[in-house]
């Protein structure tokens, strides 16, 4: 990571006797594409606030390029937001809009014009300065709120998610645009979004939130390959989650038992036999045969449906758990009702929640 | 401490600009108020001003039948008022929400002329009609529906007439605020599922404009008790209320601890109307009030 | 079909009703002869009359200087209040608003009495001053209803962008809020001098002996007798009001416009 821009220590903060964060660390470096992903409610954007300085923590410190900037008004922030709803002001035009951050820190005239044109020609809307925000659609306001936020070269761009409202189409024109942006300024930009795909397409790394805690950082391979929770790998990856016990170690694999069956998964060192195992499975890693062939778990198929090329199965284990496969291509070989098999390489199978088993089993003792 | 600190920092200037209208509040309407409420309680001096001596007399000297007279005559006159509001304010509150965009802006733009001009111009036109040989005595006589000028001005009905003049707008905007945001398909529903016009009407359209039929009520019936130049200009001495008694008492009698007692029973009548709106409707602000 | 024709039917003959009295007022204004119930041809006299009448004049300048007054007071005092109680959380605020309120809500003779009573106790002279006290306070809840409502209205989000983008709180105040509930400050204080300019009720209980507001004079006129140049003096101020209703309809169609 290269130098750090922004640091949360211990960030607590409460709405109502709700605990919305519950101590958030996280250290961000300069020109990162972070991204908090997390669905709604988790305290992401309760986060960005308390970045931005229009929300005060209850508790911990923000630091900003090495400066404490807990207790200094938004004002005075050299970070700038782009708003989930654009929040561009009505009654100004595009021109005035984007020159308003400038115009307060009395940057000279002529500075403010090549600013703003410059801005504008980033966001491609060259031309658009005497427009006022209700003659745009809402891809261009969109654009606006960027540039009005950029002009000021913010130490660090906030985002909150920007592309909510602009249709999928729109939307994944604007994410390659956005990163391009990024790294041709080398801002920070902090992005807020609850889409798994967004996250991963554009981000450096990605935080993961839920319930006001980070689940997880890490880059988009890590987090999509290697979740280290079991929520992390059901919202990232839409995992199957298992639960069993360790009863083998062997070149590299460990061998989980559940109930009687035996599964695999891979081996990553910390575990040890007889410990109890949280296992990942993601969807697309589920094979389903008729016939055993060797390990592989007993279920009946419950329900089939198509979806975006997709093939869903829902899947009945013994024990009455769902599980849920999927594959490419419309042709299935088993119908609904039929007893099948699933079973899967022991590579894509992940441990995961290994920090919470422990816990739990040291509070069993 | 800490925390105190960021608190200020961020609402500083919210409390700057909240600080006038605290202080004139409290200054010029909530001391006023309670100046009021102690008056009530004083003694008057013998020939004038206030001696500060606590008495319960003043309220003592409401209960005795002449001023409960004045209090029943007034509560009288402002019911028969809210009623005939009602009756012509709400149909026409109900048929205005039923116009088009354009007719509505229009309709309601001729309402806001009468309603923004000086209530006692319109009373003085009123007493151009009213006056004896007047305008409606010449218009009854001239097509001979009566054979003598009516004399109408500085009568009840004259006074009534008046109040319902200056006061039904108010019925009427509440009603339409309230009429305008109905869902007309919930009539048309009730139709479709039997009602008649008449009971649809009952049962739909009455029930959903309440809040801006209470609303109205009380808009009307506060006002229609202290309004004193009106029954002043077309009822002649004939007509006393609460508002005149007490105008008559500040003015005249010099009596101010008797004026304020007055006032604070009016006042507890106001509040109990309010109340009672607030206790049937559950809605804090007034439609169509503003 | 016959049942819209009758609502229409019905509006129209309420206004008529409702402008008959001011129609009346109008057109004897340009009456010839002393007597109302008598048209002696046109003329314009009463005018005449009117424009050599010092006391009245003095009675129109008090009450527009009056007007002014309260109404600009009222459009301070209201809306820096209404957007101040925005931004504070404090626990009195309910019952400030409340009391603050109270004016248009109790009869306006109580308003009178208590204003009067409680300035003969602070030993305030009667007069303009204690008129545009008076005034102010019921111009107040105007201002702050309407200003409030528009607050309800606006976007939470663009006073954060302007703090985001380096405005302080009071520059955001000047260059964010006050251009968007303009419109409603001016139909507020337009409000405000119509009902001040209105007054009768509180005018006459906490004007001095030497101040004449054109309501307390037309009202004891009214109350002794009456000379047509009372018409004369009505159909001016209609024309005022009028101007002002059509002023406030422009500004509220423009309101309309730009959200």
């Amino acid at each position: 990571m290269k130098q750090s821009i922004l640091t949360l220590q211990g960030i607590e903060k409460s709405f109502d006797d709700t605990k919305v964060l519950k101590g958030i660390h996280l250290e961000i470096g300069e020109g990162e594409f972070i991204t908090f992903l997390g669905p709604s409610g988790c305290g992401k954007t309760t986060t960005l606030r308390i970045i931005s300085g229009l929300e005060q923590p209850d508790a911990g410190r923000v630091f900003l390029a090495g400066e404490d900037v807990t207790e200094l008004a938004p004002e005075k922030r050299d970070v700038n937001t782009v708003f989930q709803n654009y929040a561009l002001f009505p009654h100004m035009n595009v021109h005035d809009n984007v020159a308003y951050g400038m115009k307060i820190r009395k940057t000279p005239k002529q500075e403010i014009r090549e600013r703003v044109t410059t801005a504008l020609a980033m966001v491609q809307l060259s031309g658009y300065e005497k427009r006022m925000p209700a003659q745009l659609s809402g891809g261009q306001r969109q654009r606006v709120a960027i540039a009005r936020a950029i002009v000021n070269r913010p130490k660090v761009l906030l985002l909150d998610e920007p592309l909510g409202a602009l249709d999928l189409q729109l939307r994944r024109q604007m994410q390659v645009e956005l990163k391009r942006l990024q790294r041709k300024l080398g801002i920070t930009f902090i992005y807020i979004t609850h889409d798994q795909e967004e996250a991963i397409n554009m981000s450096s790394r990605i935080v993961v939130m839920h319930d006001g805690v980070l689940e997880q950082v890490g880059t988009p391979d890590e987090v999509y390959y290697h979740p280290r929770t079991s929520y992390v790998a059901q919202f990232v990856g839409n995992a199957n989650i298992l639960t069993g016990k360790i009863v083998r170690r062997e070149e590299g694999i460990l061998s989980v038992l559940m109930d009687q069956e035996m599964v695999h998964v891979m081996d990553n060192g910390n575990a040890l036999v007889g410990d109890m195992a949280v296992i990942a499975v993601r969807s697309e890693h589920i094979l389903v045969t008729k016939e055993c062939t060797g390990t592989g778990l007993a279920a009946l198929v419950k329900e089939k449906s198509f979806a975006g090329g997709m093939l869903r199965m829902t899947l009945v284990l013994k024990d009455g758990k769902l599980l849920v496969a999927s594959r490419h291509g419309i042709d299935a070989d088993c119908e609904e009702g039929d007893q099948v098999f699933c079973c899967w390489e022991p590579e894509q199978a992940v441990l995961v929640d290994e920090g919470k088993q422990k816990e739990g089993a040291a509070a069993q003792r | 401490m800490r925390r105190e600190n960021r608190k200020r920092q961020h609402d500083g200037h919210g409390f700057l600009m909240i600080a006038p209208m605290y202080l004139f509040t409290l200054l010029f309407v909530f001391a006023p108020l309670c100046y009021m409420v102690i008056l009530s309680f004083l003694t008057r001096a013998e020939v004038w001003g206030v001696v500060h001596e606590v008495t319960l007399d003043n309220y003592r000297n409401i209960m005795t039948p002449v001023y409960l007279r004045t209090f029943y005559e007034s509560l009288k006159l402002a019911g028969i008022c809210v009623v005939l509001i009602i009756l012509t304010g709400y149909p026409f509150g109900y048929f205005m929400a039923k116009l088009s965009s354009v007719w509505k802006r229009r309709v309601s733009m001729l309402l806001m002329i009468p309603f923004w001009t000086s209530a006692l111009i319109r009373m003085y036109g009123w007493i151009i009609i009213f006056r004896s040989n007047g305008v409606l005595d010449k218009l009854l006589m001239g097509l001979h529906i009566t054979k003598e000028p009516l004399k109408l001005l500085y009568t009840y009905p004259a006074v009534v007439v008046g109040m319902v003049y200056a006061l039904v707008p108010f019925m009427i905007f509440a009603v339409y605020s309230s009429a305008e945001k109905m869902d007309w398909s919930l009539v048309e529903a009730a139709r479709d599922l039997g009602a008649s016009p008449a009971k649809a009407f009952f049962t739909v359209t009455l029930k959903l404009t309440m809040p801006g039929l209470l609303s109205g009520v009380v808009l009307t019936f506060i006002p229609s008790m202290g309004l004193f130049f009106i029954a002043d200009i077309l009822g002649g001495n004939k007509v006393v209320l609460v508002g005149s008694l007490i105008q008559e008492q500040l003015m005249k009698a010099r009596n101010w601890p008797f004026a304020a007692a007055l006032s604070v029973v009016l006042m507890l009548l106001t509040s109990l109307i309010i109340w009672l709106y607030r206790k049937i409707t559950k809605v804090r602000e007034l439609e169509g009030f503003y | 079909m016959r049942k819209i024709a009758f609502s229409k039917l019905y509006i129209g003959l309420i206004l008529i009703i409702m402008y008959l009295p001011i129609l009346l007022i109008v057109i004897y204004s340009f009456n010839e002869s002393k007597i109302s119930s008598v048209w002696g041809g046109f003329s314009l006299k009463w005018y005449e009359m009117l424009r050599n009448d010092r006391a009245m004049h003095e009675a129109i300048k008090n009450s527009v200087l009056l007007g002014v007054l309260s109404c600009c007071a009222a459009a301070v005092v209201g809306t820096l209040g209404a957007v101040g109680m925005s931004r504070v959380k404090l626990r009195t605020k309910g019952a400030v608003e409340y009391i603050s309120m109270l004016p248009i809500m109790i009869p306006e003779i109580i308003l009178g009495m208590i204003f009067m009573t409680f300035f003969a106790l602070i030993g305030l002279p009667f007069g303009m001053t204690t008129l545009v006290i008076a005034h102010t306070a019921f111009c107040i809840p105007y201002v702050y209803m309407m200003v409030k409502a528009r607050l309800a209205g606006m976007d939470a989000s663009l006073l954060e962008a302007a703090r985001d983008l380096g405005a302080s709180p009071w520059r955001v105040f000047f260059d964010i809020t006050l251009p968007l509930i303009a419109p409603a400050v001016i139909s507020g204080m337009l409000l405000s001098f119509a009902m001040s300019l209105d007054d009768v009720v509180i005018s006459i209980f906490v004007t001095g002996a030497e101040t004449n507001t054109l309501p307390i004079k037309i009202y004891t006129q009214m109350k002794t007798g009456v000379t047509p140049e009372i018409n004369a003096l009505c159909t001016i101020m209609l024309g005022v009001t009028l101007a002002i209703v059509i002023l406030s309809g422009i500004i509220g169609g423009r309101k309309r416009g730009d959200v």
